[in-house]
C-alpha cells in the first residue's frame, strides 16, 4: 500500500540489501565511530568499519523499522547484536552461508553449544529443502517487505 | 507570522547520518485559499480566513456559498480565521507549504484522541493503591475532600469523567523537511489526534520578543 508515510519511508531504505533469512551466517559491515586521542591528548572523532560476523538467529518489524539480530560466539561467550536494516551505521550485510531452518527465531540456540548449536547448511532452494512448515510460516513476512521478499524459490 | 491548515497523516522515523533515529509526523499541507480578509474598519479586527480541502458545490449551504462565489474562490471544506499574517495576501491567493522553512518552529494546533470515560488515574495521573493485602482501592480516586467544614468539595477536584476530544496545542516542534511537489511538512515528534484529522499549523510564537 502506498501512502503518504510508506512513500517517505522509501526515500530513506536501503536497495541494496542481499536477500537473507534466519538462520543465514552473515557478516554486517558496522560503522563505528570513536573519540581516539590524536596525539598530545587531542580528541578527535575517527570513523572505521568493523565486521561482525554470526547466524541470523531473528528478525523483527516491517518497512523501515526492520530490524535483525546476530548472534555469535565469542571465546565461548555467547554475543547477540541487534542492527536496525536500514540504519546509515550498517554499511553492508553479506551473505557467507545459507542456514536450513525451520524456525523463525533461532532463540533455541542460546542453550545450546558446541556441535548443538549448529545450523544445517542449506542444500538447495527452499522449496526443495522439505521444509514445507517453514515455507508457509515464512512467506507472509517476506512478502510484506520488499528488500527481504523470498526471490530464492 | 505564517498559518496553515492541513491533515495529519501519520507518524515515521527517518535516519540521521550518524545513525540515530527522528520521530517525524507526516502533514499534508495542500495550498490554503485565502477566502475573505476581515478589516479594522469593518469587522473590528484584522485577521485572514484561510480555507482548506476541496468540498462539493451542493454540499455547501447556500448563503456560503455566495460568498465563496462573491469572493470569487472555489468552496472549502474548512474555514479558520488566523491573525498575524494580514496585508501579505489577497482574497483568492494561494498559500502554498513553502510558507514554512526547514529548521524553523511551528506550533501545531489539532483535537485530541477521544479517550471516553476515564478515570483519575489516566485522567489526571493519579496514583493507584496497593493491588494485594485485601486493599479494594486498586484505581479509586481517595478522599475527595474534608469534612462537615467545608461540607462539600472544592470546585475543579480532579475527578473521573470524559478524556480527549479537546484542542491541544503542541509547540516549538522542528520542521524537519517541507515537500513543496507533494505539499508535505515533516515535523520532529507527535501532534495530536488521528490520522487524517484537521490541524492548524502556525509559525511558533514562543522566544519571540514582544516588540
Amino acid at each position: 500500500m502506498s501512502t503518504p508515510v510508506t512513500q517517505i519511508e522509501e526515500k530513506y531504505r536501503k536497495t541494496d540489501l542481499p536477500d537473507f533469512q534466519v538462520g543465514d551466517q552473515v557478516a554486517v559491515a558496522v560503522l563505528i565511530r570513536e573519540m581516539g586521542s590524536g596525539g598530545r591528548g587531542k580528541m578527535e572523532e575517527k570513523t572505521r568499519t568493523q565486521n561482525f560476523i554470526g547466524d541470523v538467529i531473528a528478525m523483527q518489524g516491517k518497512g523501515i523499522r526492520r530490524a535483525f539480530t546476530v548472534r555469535r560466539v565469542v571465546q565461548g561467550e555467547g554475543v547477540e547484536r541487534v542492527f536496525p536494516l536500514h540504519s546509515p551505521l550498517v554499511q553492508s550485510v553479506t551473505v557467507q552461508r545459507k542456514g536450513d531452518v525451520r524456525r523463525a527465531k533461532l532463540y533455541d540456540l542460546r542453550g545450546k553449544s558446541g556441535k548443538a548449536a549448529r545450523i544445517k547448511e542449506r542444500q538447495h532452494g527452499r522449496d526443495k529443502a522439505g521444509g514445507g512448515a517453514s515455507t508457509k510460516k515464512k512467506t507472509p513476512s517476506a512478502s510484506a517487505d520488499a528488500p527481504e521478499a523470498n526471490t530464492e524459490s | 507570522m505564517k498559518a496553515l491548515l492541513g491533515t495529519k497523516r501519520g507518524m515515521t522515523q527517518i535516519w540521521r547520518e550518524d545513525g540515530s533515529r527522528l520521530p517525524v509526523t507526516v502533514i499534508d499541507l495542500e495550498p490554503n485559499t485565502v477566502t475573505a480578509l476581515k478589516t479594522e474598519d469593518r469587522d473590528g479586527y484584522d485577521a485572514i480566513q484561510l480555507g482548506f480541502g476541496a468540498i462539493r458545490a451542493k454540499c455547501v449551504a447556500k448563503p456560503q456559498l455566495g460568498q465563496f462565489a462573491k469572493a470569487g474562490v472555489e468552496p472549502r471544506r474548512h474555514l479558520r480565521e488566523v491573525r498575524g499574517m494580514e496585508g501579505e495576501y489577497a482574497v483568492g491567493d494561494q498559500v502554498p507549504v513553502t510558507a514554512f522553512e526547514v529548521g524553523s518552529k511551528v506550533d501545531v494546533v489539532g483535537t485530541s484522541k477521544g479517550k471516553g470515560f476515564a478515570g483519575t488515574i489516566k485522567r489526571h495521573g493519579f496514583s493507584r493503591g496497593p493491588v494485594t493485602h485485601g486493599s479494594q482501592n486498586v484505581r479509586r480516586p481517595g478522599s475527595i475532600g474534608m469534612c462537615k467544614y467545608p461540607g462539600r468539595v472544592i470546585k475543579g477536584k480532579r475527578m473521573a469523567g470524559h478524556m480527549g476530544n479537546e484542542r491541544v496545542t503542541v509547540k516549538n516542534l522542528e520542521v524537519v523537511a517541507v515537500d513543496e511537489a507533494a505539499h508535505q511538512l515533516l515535523v520532529r515528534g507527535p501532534v495530536p489526534g488521528h490520522d487524517g484529522a484537521l490541524l492548524l499549523v502556525r509559525t511558533s510564537w514562543t522566544g519571540k520578543k514582544k516588540s
